[in-house]
Order: C-alpha cells, then structure tokens, then sequence
C-alpha cells in the first residue's frame, strides 16, 4: 500500500520508491517516533548505521501528520509505547487504520502485557530497549511481509469477494425460506446480517479500487473526525453500523459513503485484532483450553492448523459459525461475530496459511506468520487466544469466502471458511429440515468432533436454538468421523467447516460444486448430501493440514466433489475434484477403511434425517457427541468408539428420545471436562 | 575507541560499546553528543520526579511513568547502574512503598552523577 509497486509481488527487490539502484534494504523508509531524545538520536544514528532513510519525530501527533501527508513517503514506523501526547498504541492504531504500514513498536517495558498489548494491537515486532542495531537490520522483512500480504489480498480476494455477495443474497434467500418453516426468531437478524454483509462487500471493494488505482484524494481521518465516526459506530452498535447510517450520524460536509465504509471495515479489522485477545479470554474457559490443548498435544498428527481449528469451534467460533456459516445470527451476536469474520478473514489473507499450517506443530506455528497472527506471536500467554484468533480466521474464510473463491484468497483457509456459510443455507433449503441436517452431521462428528465440539457446543447450545444447535453439532460431528481414520483428530474441526460449506454448495448446486450436487443426486437425500459434505470439508482441512487427507478419502465421492471445492483454491471445482482425488486416492488404502466407514455413517445419517424429521432427534444426537467425547480422552480412541455401528446405534436410541436443546450443551461442556 | 576503559567498567555496559560502534568519520563524536543529550534531558526528569517526590503525595503512576523514561533513556545509553536503580525505583512505585522510592531515588542521583564525571573525564581523555 506504501508504494506504488508494493503490488509486484514478493520478489520484487526494491521497495523504497524510485531507488532501484541500491540494493533492497538501503533506502528503507523509516519513521522514528520517541519522546525520548536520546534514544531518538541513537535510533537514527543506528537506522543511517542500516543505510536507511530516517525521518525521526518526537511526538506521535507529529508522525501522523507526516504520515498523512505523505502516505507513501513510508515504508515502515518506529514508535516508541510511551509517550506523552498520545499513547504508542494509539498511533499504532491509526496508522494501521490509515495507512496500512507496518508498525514495530519498543519499550524499555518488557512485561509480557505490554508486549502482549503491542502484538495484538497490529504491531509487528516489539523491541525492547535497548534497542539493538542487529534488530534494526532485520525490519525490512516486515516492509516485504506487508508488502507481499497485501499482494496476496488483493491478488485473491477481488473477484472472489464480490462473487460471494452474489452467492449470499442466494443463500439468504435459502436461508429465509427455511426459516419460514421453522423458526421466525432469527430473520431479523438474518436480514441485518445480510445488509451488513452487502455492505462489507461494497467496502471491500471500494478499498480494492482504492488501493488499485493508487490513491484517489484520500479523507484524512483526523483523530477527531475518527472519534467522530467511532462514536456514530458505538451507538448504532458496531453490528449495525452501515456507511450510510454512519455517514448520516457524523454530517460532516465533504464525507462521502464510500470514505465512511472503507474506514469502516478499516476499524472493523482493527477491533477484530483486539477482539480476538479480549473476546476470546471472555469466553473460553481455562479448562476448556487446557483441554483442547492436552488432546491436541496427544493427537500424533495434530498440526498447528488442527489447533487453530479446535480454536475456532469453542465459544465464539460457534457463535460466529451461527452467523455466518449458518446464517442464523441472532442466538449469539450476529452482528458482532458477522463483521469479525469478515475483517479476520483480511486479516487471515495477510498471514501466510499455507505457511503456517505446514510449519505449524500446535500452538507455537502461530510464529511463523508475525504481522497477521498477533495473537499466534505470543504462544505462551495467548493460547486461548490465539484459539480464538484461529476461530475467527476461519469463521472469516467461512463467511466471505466461496469454495471456489476461498482458494484464490489463502488457499486452504478459505475454502473451508466459504463451504461452510453455504453450507448452513443449502443444506436447510434441500433438506427442507435445518433440524435434521445438523443433526446428521453432529452424529458423525461423534468421533473427532468431540474435542472440538466440546468447545463449540456448550456456548451454541446456550445461545443457538435448537435447530441452529444441531447445525453446530454437526460441524463437530463431522469432524469426528473425520477423526476416525487415523489422523482425524486435528483434521476434525476444520472438516466440520468443510463440510458445511460442501454442503451448501451441493444445494446451491453452482458451477463450481456441480461434483457435489452430483454426489447429493446419487445419495437422493438430503442427508447425503450432508455426508459428502463432510468428506469435502475433510478434504479441505486435509489440503489445509496435509494431514488430513485420509479423510478425503474416506468421505467417497461425495467427499471428492467437495474436497475439489477445497482444491479449488485454483478455482476450478469440478475440473479440479477429479485430480484431488487423484491426490487422495494416493492415501487410499487408508481412504477405503475410512470410506467403509463412511458409507455406514451415511446410512445412519439418513436414519437421523428421519428421525429429525420425526421430531428434535437432533438434540439427541448433540448427546450422542458428548458422551463420546468425553469417552475419547485420546485421539485413537474416537475411531473405535465411533464405530459405524455405534452411531448406527446411537442415531437410533437418538431418534427415540426427544430433542433436547440443553443436553447439546451439557454433554459439549461435559467433553471439554473430559479432556481436562 | 572501544576500550571504555577500566574506570567505567560497572558503570556502562555494553550498549554503550554499541553506540561507540555507530561512530565513524562522518559522526566522530557521535558518543558524546548522545551522552550529552542524556545528561541534559535526564536532569529534566530528576528535576521532574524531585518535585513529584517533594509534593508529599506519592502519585505512584506518575513516578512511575517518569522513571520509565528515566530508564528508557538510561538503557538505550548503556548506563547499566544508574538503570538498576530505575528498576529498583520502579519496583518499590508498584509496591506503593514510598520511603523505599525516596532512598532509591537518592542513589539513582548519586550514580546519575558519579557516571556523568566518570564520562566527562573519559571523553576529555580521548581527545
């Protein structure tokens, strides 16, 4: 965003503008901000020591006023925490809103908060004082991190953005219809959820144009006309806020709606890098946490995806999930977590996915990606965190992204993130019964689910009414056949996202998921569809982890077409399905157990599909899960435990007993206990 | 150039070895304008925090928040003792224990000011 060529890519050597001569790091642009004289004096001696170019400021005002009038006379900023006239995270506030450049932030502070405060605020790095010239030399990978993030983001998510909100209005629509048959509660919330959508969509885009066309006359967002808007976004309540309303509050003259929206989601991104610390800790239980992590950690194949899945599932992601994935908002905070999503879904494109999955062995992968993962830089103290980070990563991809489009923006990450938001409106649309198709899918998640599900379910259950709950359930569910397999315990969580999208997608039947619709005609019932559903959310994860692809496998067809849709990171789903299978049918001998395996599950899930139909079977099956989570303390003992037999069994004992809403989440509560 | 020598052995640490590095013939006397800059800009701040501390009312965050410049500054220069006694300081802030800031305060003085000779005479040395 800083230069004009930042959009190259990657490997474009210079970034300082118009100093192609000299090798990259020379000509850095850096801007010093400290009150403090003599460490200004002695990080400009050292940052001319580097050969950058330094402009040094002793007060925050100061630097961003400079940094508004010469937007691309920066390529990364300095600044110190304290400093008198205005807080160190507030300048690294408005220059991540505005600017967009990379910010390290030092103290003499080195208290783990403070630090802690300076990740999550955007920064990316926090030096302490003294501050070394050995770091100094090593900031420019940040300018290219940034750069190349952003290459990224607006490499992938142009076109597939708008084409999501063309899909949405589909699904919501979907969405709508179904609701019609069964409860009313939620289509408020629904539509709000939706206009708010549209919305993001409009800003996404007009940021796109922005950041495209090199600067049009910019708004400069004083800190007062900032206040202006924040306090116009407060109270109409950060959910509801939309442009127009906002730009209607503030009245100032000259103000356009497309300067409000790009902010807008500027802000909305910043507060989801904030709210995936505080929300988080709010909402997850330490026990809860420790439990993930002590399954995960036991999980042989568990990778630090798996992790940032099972993150995602626990309180908020459920929520989230609801609203986005599911499109039924209300329960939770429907606004909120809907415009989360959709921030950390940029936020989740800047950070490198592939990447961090690969790398990622548990929590610590978080590290690889520093700019974006602010939480994920700080393994230690931020593991809740960092869940929920994780959590609201995916919930974006779910939201925003299509299968197809999710590809183009991060790959792996996305397509689970879109399958899912599909998911949730086709599957109720085909199955003509949201209640029974969640259920299905909690009932095969029983396996792997449990761990994830635990988290997930307690928060939906309290929140999300019954129907949205099985549709939770089954998120988790999905997983745990997944999970039977082998490695299915890490791939669990994201198959369950997978899997809804795939779902949504077969109903949808779209282009790109014309495999998926395929494998739903062959099933013939809706429930099926759902099955193939999971295979493909399982193949995505599987693409995400590496790991996973066993499960891909496993899922048949059915679970081909969709795990295409997560191969679609190319953006070609049917094409590209025929050769992820080829990929997949490479693990097939674990593959054909697992389709075994499956092909039960299937049976039963049309079993549940009737029994929902029957009448809240799915409740029951949210049951089933618990105790099955709660059973598997380790990762092997899903599979067993799960057994197709057993879920035959436990749909049918399902279906016999009456839905209960509660029950989902006493069991989901009483599996995270478990794992504890 | 990079021989503190041994009279200052204690006093500074290796920072300020750094920052003997960063001169060169562009910036010959880059050492002492910073030291400079520190001993004017720090005697700012103990006039700051004597007044703080005169007032009677100990505002902890706010003497605090001084002493967190005071070691920022004292940090980045390398002046290792006088930094210790910053830490100190702050350490007693937290606690609320005002007679234990007060004697530390009295001390970080002393070696803000046995360091400000020691360097004047190592500075007057070298040239």
């Amino acid at each position: 965003m800083i230069n004009p060529g930042h959009g190259r890519g990657p490997d474009s050597g210079t970034t300082a503008g118009g100093s192609n001569s000299d090798p990259f790091p020379a000509n850095l642009r850096v801007l010093v901000v400290d009150d403090d004289p003599t460490c200004l004096m002695i990080l400009e001696r050292m940052l001319m020591t580097c050969l950058y170019r330094v402009t040094k400021c002793n007060r925050a005002e100061i630097a961003l006023s400079l940094l508004r009038k010469n937007k691309n006379g920066f390529d990364i900023v300095i600044s110190d925490v304290h400093m008198p006239d205005m807080d160190g995270f507030k300048l690294l506030e408005h220059v991540g809103l505005e600017m967009d450049l990379p910010v390290i932030m030092m103290s003499a502070d080195d208290s783990k908060s403070v630090v802690l405060k300076g990740v999550t605020h955007g920064a990316v790095d926090y030096l302490i004082k003294p501050v070394r010239i050995e770091a100094l030399k090593n900031i420019w990978q940040h300018v290219v991190r940034k750069k190349r993030n952003d290459w990224n983001v607006s490499e992938h998510s142009g076109g597939s953005i708008e084409d999501t909100g063309g899909d949405r209005d589909r699904q919501q629509q979907q969405r709508e219809d179904a609701d019609n048959n069964s409860s009313s509660i939620n289509e408020g919330n629904w539509r709000s959820s939706r206009k708010r959508k549209e919305e993001e969509v409009d800003e996404q885009g007009d940021d796109k144009e922005d950041t495209s066309s090199l600067k049009k006359p910019r708004v400069v967002w004083s800190v007062e006309l900032h206040q202006q808007f924040v306090a116009a976004v407060n109270q109409l309540g950060v959910d509801k806020a939309v442009p127009k309303k906002i730009l209607e509050m503030m009245n100032v003259p000259g103000l356009t709606r497309e300067n409000v929206a790009s902010h807008l989601q500027k802000y909305r991104i910043y507060l989801r890098r904030l709210g995936g610390v505080s929300q988080h800790q709010g909402n997850m239980n330490h026990s809860f946490m420790t439990g993930q992590d002590q399954s995960f950690g036991h999980l042989s194949s568990l990778n630090g995806f798996d992790l940032a899945v099972a993150g995602q599932l626990p309180a908020q992601s459920l929520a989230q999930f609801q609203a986005a994935g599911l499109g039924r908002p209300t329960l939770t905070k429907p606004g909120l977590s809907v415009s989360p999503l959709v921030d950390q879904r940029t936020i989740f494109n800047f950070e490198n996915p592939k990447i961090r999955f690969g790398d990622g062995h548990g929590p610590m992968m978080n590290n690889g990606n520093k700019q974006m993962n602010l939480l994920h830089g700080v393994p230690t103290g931020m593991e809740p965190k960092q869940f929920a980070g994780s959590h609201m990563r995916v919930q974006q991809q779910m939201t925003g992204v299509r299968p197809g489009q999710n590809v183009q923006s991060s790959g792996m990450m996305l397509p689970v993130a879109d399958q899912l938001p599909r998911g949730g409106p086709s599957m109720l649309p085909s199955l003509g019964q949201q209640p029974i198709l969640s259920s299905s899918a909690s009932r095969r998640s029983d396996l792997t689910g449990a761990v994830v599900v635990r988290n997930s379910i307690p928060e939906t259950n309290s929140r999300v009414l019954p129907t949205t709950h099985s549709v939770f359930n089954n998120f988790p569910s999905d997983l745990p056949r997944n999970s039977f397999p082998l490695k299915s315990a890490p791939g669990i969580s994201v198959p369950v996202s997978a899997s809804y999208q795939e779902e949504v997608n077969s109903s949808d039947a779209k282009g790109g998921s014309s495999a998926a619709t395929a494998a739903t005609a062959g099933f013939g019932n809706p429930s099926y569809d759902i099955f193939n559903y999971f295979p493909q959310h399982q193949q995505h994860n599987n693409n995400i982890s590496n790991k996973l692809n066993d499960w891909d496998l496993r899922n048949m067809g059915l679970a081909f077409s969709s795990n295409q849709d997560a191969a679609a990171a190319t953006a070609v789903f049917s094409s590209s399905s025929s050769t992820q299978r080829k990929r997949w049918e490479t693990d097939a001998t674990v593959v054909a157990e697992h389709g075994q395996n499956i092909q039960p599950p299937s049976r039963n899930l049309n079993h549940l599909n009737h029994v929902y139909m029957d009448g809240g079977s799915v409740r029951v099956k949210s049951e089933r899960v618990a105790e099955t989570m709660t059973c598997p303390p380790a990762n092997t003992l899903f599979e067993e435990q799960y057994n197709q037999e057993d879920l035959m069994s436990a749909f049918l004992k399902q279906e016999g007993i009456p839905p209960v809403d509660n029950e989902f989440d006493f069991d989901g509560y009483s599996i995270d206990n478990i794992p504890v | 150039m990079t021989n503190m020598g041994k009279c200052m052995q204690g006093y500074l640490d290796e920072q300020f070895m750094e920052l003997e590095e960063l001169q060169d013939d562009a910036n010959p006397n880059f050492v002492e304008e910073v030291s400079a800059l520190y001993f004017k800009d720090s005697a700012r701040l103990i006039n700051n925090i004597d007044q703080a501390l005169e007032r009677g009312s100990f505002d902890f965050n706010r003497l605090d928040s001084y002493m967190h410049q005071f070691k920022g500054s004292s940090t980045s220069i390398g002046a290792s003792k006088v930094k210790a006694e910053c830490t100190t300081f702050r350490e007693y802030c937290r606690a609320g224990n005002a007679e234990g800031c007060l004697r530390t305060f009295q001390q970080l003085k002393k070696e803000h000011s046995t360091l400000r000779k020691k360097l004047e005479h190592y500075f007057q040395a070298r040239q």
